[in-house]
């Protein structure tokens, strides 16, 4: 494998063959067989500099990266040293290092594609093309503690919301008729507040009303106001008298 | 086949996801998980045995019935299902990296990889194959994936220690002879 760049031709369409940097790197310590423990760096530098050198900069910015980090370790090669000097430590460990650990990662890699060929070969009962039915899950993370604090925040600037509190009470016309009943047993006038408390609820002065209306149907009591919205003022009919 | 084993081939086969046993076991309020198990075994072999089209699966935490490998080109052929996109080199290694590592920032991948992988990682967790499971600590909280249950799924493991371990790789490197 041979760096021929044609003139004019990006070199990058053939690195394209390449993951990256330490994928070159890898493969050039391949082909030219040497031992990943004892790099000769200058000569690999060289080769790897002679596959990236048309490349356009912006396209390759990793590979200059690792090639500026190349020459760097060539450099420290290159720098005189005490044998016994034993705090020495080779220049190239860290990228032995890494290149065995993405040489593992390669090794993995091939494993997965194996397998995810192996159950490409198989269909579910109802293979869907899942892309394009289903939505893929949102990339949400919420812990609830996170939610209720969203929501108390949306509350907060929705201002107090309206409850209206729907509660059963069914209206008491027997006991309102019963009351009033009673009531004109001894008076013969009344006054509608003699009968609804000024603080009665609704279901009071809705039993009150129907209640004084049934009465003054069956004749037991006259209902008169004198003015429109004015006081409302019951009398004992002879009628109820009698009764 | 016996009454149970009959029950969970009917659900199976209803069924487009790999099904869990608890959830087989929840067919029938008779039957153990121990029961469903050995049922499942006998699915299984009767299929094995009689020599069906399809096989019953045990993958991404549960069972699944599939159709034989080598039907695989006349079905597709026929245009009644479709393979999946294969995934990419850099989005299998990236993918690997986070199955091994989980879980792992964008930083580390790419420090393991020397390339720039924000872009696969937006691919990966769009296909729902990894998720964002967390935050680290450190500068800018960074995101940290880890894998889904449709991974498992779609590389037909049944759960992540069915991946090989690390020191099992061969590592060629490693091994090859020390040249020169």
């Amino acid at each position: 494998m041979t760096a021929t760049a044609q003139p004019g031709e990006p070199f990058v369409v053939e690195l394209q063959q390449f993951e990256g940097p330490l994928d070159l790197l890898l493969t050039l310590i391949r082909d030219e067989q040497v031992d990943i423990y004892d790099i000769p760096i200058a000569r690999i530098a060289e080769q790897f500099l002679a596959r990236i050198k048309t490349l356009a900069i912006d396209q390759a910015a990793e590979y200059l990266e690792m090639a500026a980090r190349l020459l760097r370790i060539k450099a420290q090669l290159l720098l005189p040293r005490n044998q016994d000097d034993e705090s020495w430590e080779d220049p190239r460990a860290e990228l032995v290092r890494r290149l065995l650990e993405y040489q593992q990662v390669r090794e993995i890699s091939d494993h997965l594609a194996r397998m995810a060929e192996e159950r490409r070969s198989r269909f579910a009962r109802s293979w869907l093309p899942s892309q394009s039915i289903e939505p893929p899950p949102a990339p949400l993370s919420l812990s609830l503690g996170e939610l209720l604090a969203a929501v108390d925040r949306v509350l907060r600037i929705a201002g107090e919301p309206h409850l209206h509190d729907v509660v059963p009470r069914p209206l008491d016309v027997d006991g309102a008729i019963r009351m009033i009943r009673s009531l004109l047993e001894l008076r013969a006038r009344a006054r509608w507040y003699d009968i609804v408390r000024p603080s009665a609820e609704s279901w009071e002065v809705l039993s009150a009303l129907l209640a004084l209306l049934e009465l003054a149907r069956r004749g037991e009591l006259r209902l008169r106001q004198a003015t429109p919205f004015g006081s409302l003022v019951i009398t004992r009919e002879s009628a109820g008298q009698a009764a | 086949m016996n009454p149970l084993a009959k029950l969970l081939e009917a659900a199976l086969f209803a069924s487009n996801r790999p099904v869990p046993v608890d959830e087989l076991a929840g067919l029938d309020a008779d039957a153990s998980p121990a029961a469903v198990v050995a049922a499942l075994g006998e699915i299984r072999d009767t299929y094995q045995t009689n020599g069906h089209g399809v096989e019953l699966v045990e993958l991404g935490e549960g069972w699944q019935i599939l159709t034989r490998p080598e039907y695989t080109d006349a079905i597709e052929r026929a245009q009644l299902a479709a393979r999946p996109h294969r995934l990419s080199g850099a989005a299998l290694e990236t993918l690997a990296i986070v199955a091994y590592r989980q879980p792992i920032g964008r930083s580390e991948i790419e420090e393991i990889r020397g390339v720039n992988c924000g872009a696969i990682l937006k691919s990966l967790q769009e296909r729902a194959l990894i998720d964002v499971t967390g935050r680290g600590e450190g500068m800018g909280r960074p995101l940290l994936y880890g894998t889904t249950p449709l991974f498992l799924e779609q590389f037909a493991l049944r759960h992540l220690e069915e991946l090989p371990r690390a020191d099992e790789l061969a590592v060629t490197l490693r091994v090859e002879p020390r040249a020169i």
